[in-house]
């Protein structure tokens, strides 16, 4: 056996991004082949930017939360929950947007928190308690607002609006809020004792308890990253629409958990990658505005979205199966 | 002399089973102690309850004379008292320098993490431990390692640690001849540095060969404590063990 050299040793060790790099390449061949005049126009990847930060503040925490072998589905509800705060905070308690800001996020990490205890002190399955929050909390929402939207036009004349989402040389600004996210994400991924606490928990809880690690408040961190995330997106979306609405978020349940496999993080957990997790993202957003670019009917939207779901799983199965 | 731990009259249950029935040890300064006991006498449970994995449901426990509290096993590492689990508690898919660092990783302030740091010392450690092959570095995940290997990783966290005290729960069980006398070899090391070392085995010529002192456990309980003067043989040790486990009390 011969010693890896530096290049099949960085292929090696970085296998599971490259591919899911791979995977988006692909697909973005085939769309700019079949529709470069819809493909090469700046403005159509412009439109899709809009939406790629709201996946990519998703799927970046829920790779935390697979790397530690739990999954949230509740992400969807409390990205309407915090969304719900922040507009309700500024309609009617008349809260300064910044401040609304602050409070929505705080309302989805402590949503996270709620998730997190549910799972670690109720000593029920993530599945299964997220599944019950994700409806949970969608209903309470729906009670609360007895189903009717909230709307915050006045809020485009505030400092933050531009800042948050407004254009730099066409590009929406919340783009470069993401790319922010990202990179903060990867450090505590990759160089944080939480991410570090996240990798060996969700590889063997019983050895990281013996060895210190406090298993329990790293699943709670968890949840509480995911709901600060799910409250980034959702007030970003409120943002963007000038508008909160009670079933908003619900549409991403799917689509971030897709982002999150075709990424390229497995399901067993105690491995995981954030920049698969962005290609994965890039793939799901691209998926579905480019079938419909290509000039097909939209019923072959979820048709195209479960194939190259598949087809990017069976190809990760070739990085291996859990190293026990 | 102080002694580095001390259990008093521990006691743990698992639902209607006494898993340790009011049992008491310590460990001093330097010494080498055998813990000894049939499969099921308790060993695993009463090493687990001494380091804080699980918590006793009645008893003492005393670190170097100060009766501790809500001992746990984080508490257990700040008390400088290492364990090398029975499963070695490693994350296999993690690399060696991630699992030798896990838990007491070296940071920088808010929780940044030492890396090139970790990793300069952990390959320092690993060739210090015997690992000569070029192919295996801190980087390596510790699930391609042999089983003599990654025992080395779990022993060599240990070392890093620089403990007062060392628990080796079977820590030769599965290994080579060669790969058990490096593990013995450490622990003459630990012992000649004046650090203490307690060492649990089924092979009752291992434990007599690098132990000093024995205790005996049966059934939750400690029956025996024993020093080299009172079993001069492997074999007179486990005369005692048979009379009184297996014979007498039964």
């Amino acid at each position: 056996m011969k010693a890896k050299t530096g290049l099949t040793s960085y292929l090696a060790d970085n296998s599971r991004p490259l591919s899911s790099f791979f995977y988006f390449a692909f697909i973005m061949t085939i769309f700019f082949v079949a529709a470069p005049e819809v493909f090469f126009a700046p403005k159509f990847h412009q439109a899709v930017m809009t939406t790629l930060p709201m996946i990519i503040f998703l799927v970046i925490p829920l790779v935390f939360v697979v790397t530690m072998g739990e999954i949230d589905l509740s992400f969807a509800s409390i990205f309407g929950f915090a969304a719900w705060v922040f507009a309700g905070s500024i309609k009617y308690l008349g809260f300064d947007p910044f401040l609304g800001l602050l409070v929505g996020i705080a309302g989805g990490a402590g949503l996270g928190i709620f998730m997190g205890c549910l799972v670690v002190y109720g000593r029920i399955s993530s599945l299964v308690a997220s599944l019950g929050a994700l409806f949970l909390i969608r209903g309470f929402l729906f009670v609360v607002s007895d189903s009717k939207s909230i709307t915050i036009i006045a809020i485009r004349e505030h400092w933050m609006y531009p800042l948050l989402v407004g254009k730099f040389y066409g590009f929406p600004m919340q783009i470069f809020w993401a790319a922010i996210f990202v990179v903060i994400a990867y450090y505590l991924y990759h160089r944080h004792v939480f991410g570090i606490h996240v990798h060996h928990v969700g590889d063997n809880p019983d050895s990281a308890a013996q060895m210190g690690v406090n298993v329990d408040l790293t699943r709670i961190f968890c949840f509480m990253y995911c709901g600060i995330g799910a409250g980034i997106a959702g007030i970003f979306s409120t943002l963007i629409n000038f508008t909160w609405w009670p079933t908003q978020g619900f549409g991403f349940l799917l689509l971030a958990i897709a982002g999150v496999f075709v990424g390229g993080t497995p399901t067993w957990g105690g491995v995981g990658t954030i920049f698969g997790a962005v290609f994965g993202s890039g793939v799901i957003a691209y998926m579905e505005t480019g079938i419909v670019a290509m000039g097909w009917s939209g019923l072959w939207r979820q048709f195209f979205n479960g194939l190259i779901i598949i087809l990017a799983l069976l190809g990760h199965r070739f990085h291996g199966n859990r190293i026990r | 002399m102080e002694p580095i731990i001390e259990l008093k009259n521990v006691t743990k249950k698992f639902g209607g089973i006494t898993a340790l029935d009011s049992a008491s040890l310590h460990v001093d300064k330097g010494e080498v102690v055998g813990l000894i006991g049939d499969n099921g006498a308790g060993k695993s449970t009463l090493i687990k309850t001494l380091v804080g994995v699980y918590k006793p449901d009645n008893g003492e426990i005393i670190i170097k004379g100060k009766k501790v509290n809500n001992w746990n096993t984080k508490k257990a590492r700040e008390a400088k008292i290492e364990t090398v689990f029975q499963d070695r508690a490693l994350t296999p898919q993690q690399s060696i320098v991630w699992n030798i660092f896990m838990g007491k990783e070296l940071r920088h302030p808010f929780g940044f993490i030492k890396v090139k740091e970790q990793i300069k010392e952990a390959n320092k450690i690993i060739r210090e431990i015997g690992f000569t092959s070029n192919l295996i570095d801190a980087n390596s995940p510790v699930g391609n390692l042999s089983g003599g290997e990654r025992q080395g990783v779990a022993i060599a966290r240990a070392i890093y640690n620089d403990a007062d005290l060392i628990i080796l729960d079977e820590p030769t069980t599965a290994l080579s001849l060669i790969e058990t006398q490096k593990v013995f070899d450490f622990v003459n090391n630990v012992k000649a540095k004046g650090r203490s070392v307690l060492f649990i085995g089924h092979n009752i010529f291992h434990v007599f060969d690098i132990s000093d002192r024995f205790i005996i456990l049966d059934r939750g309980q400690v029956i025996h404590k024993l020093d080299k003067n009172d079993v001069k043989t492997p074999e007179e040790l486990i005369k005692v063990m048979k009379d009184t486990v297996i014979g007498g009390k039964n």
